[in-house]
Formats: structure tokens, sequence, C-alpha cells
């Protein structure tokens, strides 16, 4: 099995008709996505490359049954985005676009808590999706990522995303579903929805979870890790050397006021049972380690 | 972003914050000029990103033109912790009767906004939030359900600020949290929000740190940009669009992805060595970013030896390799490479810069090999 996204999702992308938008889409499509539709007001009944495009995520919903949406569209317009694809009846909602300002990151996951606590956002300023084999909704390079399981990948940020599969690739490990959650503060998604999706899926028998400095995303999942966990969890945290007070590249990765530092993030992980690699390759070998364990 | 103080002060008036009369200096001249429009005394303050500049010497109350004089010249051009002052801000001294603390900050865990306020605010704060948390009254903001009146008011009775501030403080806390909100920042803090001795309710100081992706909301934040902190590395990088962090060490980085670069300076210190800094070209490694970025690194002459670390996921290994070849062909390299080039199109890429490899240009297997070949290339330099 996999979460969230599997070969039977209807997808549509907000922003189809853009360069980025239509690249990605048939990609996904050609990984063997479903993607059923694109949306731009402007040019509803047009398509692209057989993808129908419709005016609104609502009009995509009925007419073909899409319960996901990728978006693809420009930061100004992410929140209006998001809340069309809401309101238009998808149940997940990836939201790929960097640059959205924290207010309205902030104002849609307050949003979408409470009022419709039945949709997903993953992101924004993430990589998506992917269940390999299955679907793929997003930008990972879909040929890094082994299928089969038994690991479930979650990860802030990007590249590092693409390292841990690869690592994970070549040591034959396979990967059940990979949730790029960003880099952002305000993400939709957080490491303690994914592990618990991790938790309750029986064909993911171990998480990987790659984190950063800044925030505590990281110390929230090794306390969620402690007490709802019976599955193995390898971590790795990105800035170890990282000087406070600078911003380094993601808009949430900052150390400040001595708090987000990676020392007390894995310190936070190692206490609750967590297998720390110091480098995204010790993490690889570490996992290598749990799956080949009996009953691992 | 960071604003210095008289621009989070302009930036809190526009919004109806209270603040005290004053103006922006860059001479002793200037300086004297503004004191005698606005009346001694004056506060005569340094303008740098960095708190403890009163500490340091860079805040003076001057009582007549002479003092003024002396006191903007010596202020002007002062290194206070690495930074150098380059204008004042001349500034109504203020009858101080009580010293308060507000702010309002971004809650990622919580998912909102917290905002703080205390009666004990000033110099102390930070020792105030350490032995006497409860002396700083917080509210967590839904950023939906917003910030009403009554809970400001309630709040403000609650945190136990004199009778006579109260009225003017809850005015204070609505446009700030205004502010907050409808100026897209990340940071707002006044300390001291001063009570002064006619009955004023003024913010003394501001510290206000803006969300940079709200800049198309807000075109005029582009203003700002010119007076951020950079040494001149990153003012090199800043101005050629590269997202670009100085360090102090002697291995030079290039990587792709936030997330690969930080790691990529965490392995090079896992190896024994340093980095001179982090360095992410993004999902666009083109022949011209990654030029620009051998360029910016080519001109700290701490660096002795550059690592780059490509991970191809939208980015392809042979565009990459394609790059690197264009750039050495353009820029004339100081120090050798060690290059760690895998996924999308890598093998194609190696096979590439196959025969260009050499004692200047020297390929990894991995991510740690790579990061131990240039620890040693920079240790033997």
């Amino acid at each position: 099995m996999s979460i969230w996204l599997d070969e039977n999702s209807r997808v549509v992308y907000q922003g189809l008709t853009g360069r980025a938008g239509r690249f990605h889409a048939l990609r996904n499509r050609a990984y063997g996505t479903q993607v059923v539709a694109g949306t731009n007001p402007s040019k509803a009944g047009t398509s692209v490359e057989g993808i129908p495009v419709y005016a609104t995520v609502g009009d995509a919903v009925e007419a073909t049954g899409a319960d996901v949406s990728c978006l693809f569209v420009p930061a100004p317009y992410v929140k209006g985005a998001v809340m069309e694809a809401v309101t238009g009846g998808v149940s997940l909602v990836v939201v790929i676009t960097e640059g959205v300002p924290a207010k309205d990151e902030a104002w849609l996951v307050a949003k979408l808590e409470r009022d419709h606590p039945e949709v997903r956002m993953i992101g924004p300023n993430c990589p998506g999706i992917i269940s390999p084999q299955k679907a793929n909704v997003g930008i990972t390079a879909p040929d890094i990522a082994r299928p089969g399981g038994p690991v479930g990948l979650v990860s802030r940020s990007g590249t590092l995303t693409y390292q841990a599969l690869y690592e994970l690739k070549q040591s034959d490990i396979g990967v059940t579903t990979c949730v790029g959650i960003g880099g952002d503060p305000f993400p939709g998604t957080s490491f303690k929805d994914c592990l618990a999706a991790f938790e309750a899926d029986p064909d993911t028998r171990a998480v990987m979870m790659i984190g950063e400095i800044g925030g505590s995303a990281e110390e929230e999942a090794a306390v969620f890790i402690a007490e709802h966990m019976t599955k193995p969890v390898v971590a790795y945290i990105a800035g170890i050397t990282a000087p406070p007070g600078k911003k380094m590249g993601h808009a949430g990765a900052i150390v400040s006021g001595g708090k987000g530092t990676a020392a007390a993030k894995i310190e936070a992980l190692s206490a609750a049972g967590v297998r720390v690699g110091e480098s995204p390759s010790e993490a690889g070998r570490l996992m290598v380690e749990v799956v080949s364990e009996p009953g691992g | 972003m960071d604003l210095l103080e008289y621009q989070g002060k302009r930036f809190l008036a526009d919004y109806g914050v209270p603040v005290p009369k004053g103006g922006v200096a860059e001479s002793a001249q200037e300086a004297v000029a503004w004191a005698e429009g606005i009346g001694y005394p004056v506060a005569v303050k340094a303008q740098v990103h960095i708190g403890g500049r009163g500490k340091a010497g860079g805040i003076v109350v001057a009582a007549n033109p002479t003092e003024v004089r002396s006191a903007a010249e010596r202020i002007l051009g002062m290194d206070i912790r690495g930074q150098v002052v380059k204008c004042l801000l001349i500034e109504k001294g203020s009858e101080i009767e009580a010293e308060y603390y507000a702010g309002f900050t971004l809650d990622r865990s919580a998912g909102g906004y917290l905002g703080m306020l205390s009666a004990q605010g000033g110099v102390d704060i930070e020792a105030v939030a350490e032995t006497a948390p409860e002396a700083i009254s917080r509210i967590l903001v839904n950023p939906v359900e917003g910030l009403t009146e009554a809970t400001i008011a309630s709040w403000v009775r609650f945190a136990r600020i004199d009778d006579r501030a109260t009225h003017p403080t809850i005015r204070i806390l609505s446009d700030l949290y205004a502010a907050f909100v409808h100026g897209d920042a990340d940071l707002i803090e006044i300390n001291p929000l001063v009570l002064t001795s006619a009955g004023e309710v003024l913010a003394l100081d501001a510290k206000v740190t803006l969300d940079s992706n709200s800049v198309f909301r807000h075109p005029n934040y582009q203003d700002f940009d010119a007076t951020q902190p950079r040494d001149d590395r990153e003012a090199a990088a800043h101005s050629r669009g590269l997202q670009y962090v100085g360090l102090d060490g002697t291995v030079g980085v290039i990587a792709n992805g936030a997330g690969l670069a930080m790691s990529t300076v965490d392995v090079i210190a896992q190896a024994g060595g340093a980095a001179a800094n982090f360095l992410d070209i993004g999902g666009a490694a083109e022949v011209e970013t990654m030029a620009s970025a051998l360029e910016v690194i080519n001109n700290d002459p701490r660096v002795k030896v550059i690592f780059i670390n490509i991970f191809g996921g939208i980015v392809q290994g042979d565009v990459v390799a394609r790059g690197i070849l264009a750039a050495l062909d353009r820029v004339k390299l100081r120090s050798p490479i060690v290059l760690r080039l895998d996924g999308t199109n890598a093998a194609k890429g190696r096979a590439m810069i196959g025969n260009r490899l050499s004692e200047r240009l020297v390929m990894a297997d991995s991510m740690p090999d790579g990061a131990m070949r240039a620890v040693e290339i920079a240790g033997r330099t």
C-alpha cells in the first residue's frame, strides 16, 4: 500500500498551461499517474496533449472525478487557488509553488483545519508526493524511487529527498510513499501527519525522516514517535554547522534565539529512540540495518 | 528582511503607531540640523541591525548642538560588533515613566501568531523572559479568527501595565497587529514601549523583520534591500541572484537545493574541514548560474578548493557538466574543483567531463567521497 496517493488517484493540475505545470504534468502522466484535467479560467475548453482544460477545479472535478489537485500557479495566486481546489471538491492539494508569503500559508493552514478538516494540503514549496510505480504528483525525478517498500520517506527538503531516495535505491531498498512536506514555516502537512499515516500503513515497515534547522517540527515529531510509533524511524537533520541568524535558503531554515538548532533536534529524536545519521549516506546505512533486522 | 530602527518606525507610523519625532542623518552637520528642528534634548542613535548598541556606546542623549555634533562624529563610522554605523537617527528625547515590551511573531509550532506584552520592558527583557516568563503576557492568534479589540483589552489588563497607559496601549496593539498582518511582517518588537511623563505611549525602539516573499504585495519593500547586512561576498552573490551565505572555512561549496547545500557544509565539517560558504544554485543550473557561482567563490581569498555537489532532479547532469565546462573557459579559477554528480543524466554529464579531468578537476564517487577529497586538497595547499 501507500499513503494518500495511489494508482486510483485522479489528478487535476492548476497551472497546467504554464511552462512548469505542463512539463511536470506530462512527466507525471508518463509515469502512470492519472492526469485527468487542468485548469485555466481563460482557456476552458482547450486541451494540453489530450488533457482537458476547465475553468475551475469545481468544473474539473464534476467532469472527471478528480480527487487530487497539484498547484503550479505563481505565489501571489496560491491562496486563492488552494481555496478553489478545496471548495471544488478535491481531498488532497499538493502545492509545489515556492515564495508564498507566510501570512497566506498560516491563513490556509488555519482555514483548512477549521472549515475543511477532510482536506489535506502538502506544501507549499515542496517537491510533491510519489508512491513509486503507482503515481507521482509533483517534481520528484521518478526514476530514483525504487518501488515496493518497505520504507516510508518524509522530508523538508527537495534535493535531500532525492539524495535519500538514491541512498535507499543504491541499497536495493524500496519506498511505499515519499512525501516532501516543504521548507516553509507553515506547511500544510507535518512530519507528525506523515509518521501517523506510515504507522497505519501495513506495507510500510520503517520510516526515513529528513529534517533541517529551524522551527520545532522535528522535536514535535520526536514526541509523537516516543508516544505512538511502533515502527522504527531513521532520521537525518541538515544544518548541524549552520550559523545562527542566517536563513539557509529555505524560508523556514533558520536558527534564531538559540532555537531550531540541529543539535536540539538530534537530541530529541535520539531520546525518542530514532537512529540519527550524521550524513544522508549514514542514514542510508542505518536504514539498511533496520530493514534487515528480524521483524524490521 | 530586517529593517533598521528608523525604517521600522516609519513602517509602524504608517499603521498609526506613535513614534517620537525624528530624522535620519548621515553627517554631524545633518544631525545638528535635525536636532535644531526637533528641540533638545535629543537621542543620537546608531542605525545598525544588531541589538546591544546602547551598551556599545551607540546611543547618546545630547542637550545642545555641541553635544549632538560630538556624539554624531563619534558614532558615525563606529564598528559595533562588525557593523559599521553609516547613519544616525536623531530623535526627540522622552521623559520616561515606565517601559513596556510589545511584539508579534510567527508561532510555527502553534500554527498562528504569538502576541507578547510585558509591563517589564527595557534592556533586560531577555533576562525577564528567562527568569520570570510569567511577566510576559502571551496570546496566540488564530490567523483566520484574527484579533478583536475586546481580546486586546483583556490582554492589556492581564499584563498589568499602568492604568494611564491602558487605553493608548490597546490602540497601539490594534495598530501593531494590523501592521504585522497587512504589512506581512515575520516579527515586530517594540522594546521599550514607553509611558512618558506627559502621559503619551510611544514606540521608543522598533525591531521589524518583513517577509521577503510578500514583496509582490508591497513593491516599496524592495527599497529595504539596499540596507540588508551583507558582507562583500554576500553582496556580490546577491547581485547575481544567488542564494549565498558567507562562512569562515576554506572549502567553497556549490550545490543544487538548499537542503543539499546545507548538508554539504555539514559533511565537509565531518570530513575535518570547514566550508567557506553556503551556495544553492537552485533548479536552474544553467551555464550562466554555474559561471556566476564560480566567479563569486573564486573572488573569495580564503577559498582553497571548490566542492560542486549536484544531485540531478529537475537539474540534468549533462546540463550541469556543460555549465561547468563553459564556466571553466570563462572564469580563470584559482582553486581546483572536486565534482560530485549523481541523479538525472549523471552518467552523460560525467562522460562529458571525463577528458577534462586533471589535478584541477577531480571527480568524486559520492558526497562523502567528494567532501573528503576537497578537505584533503584544502589541507595541502
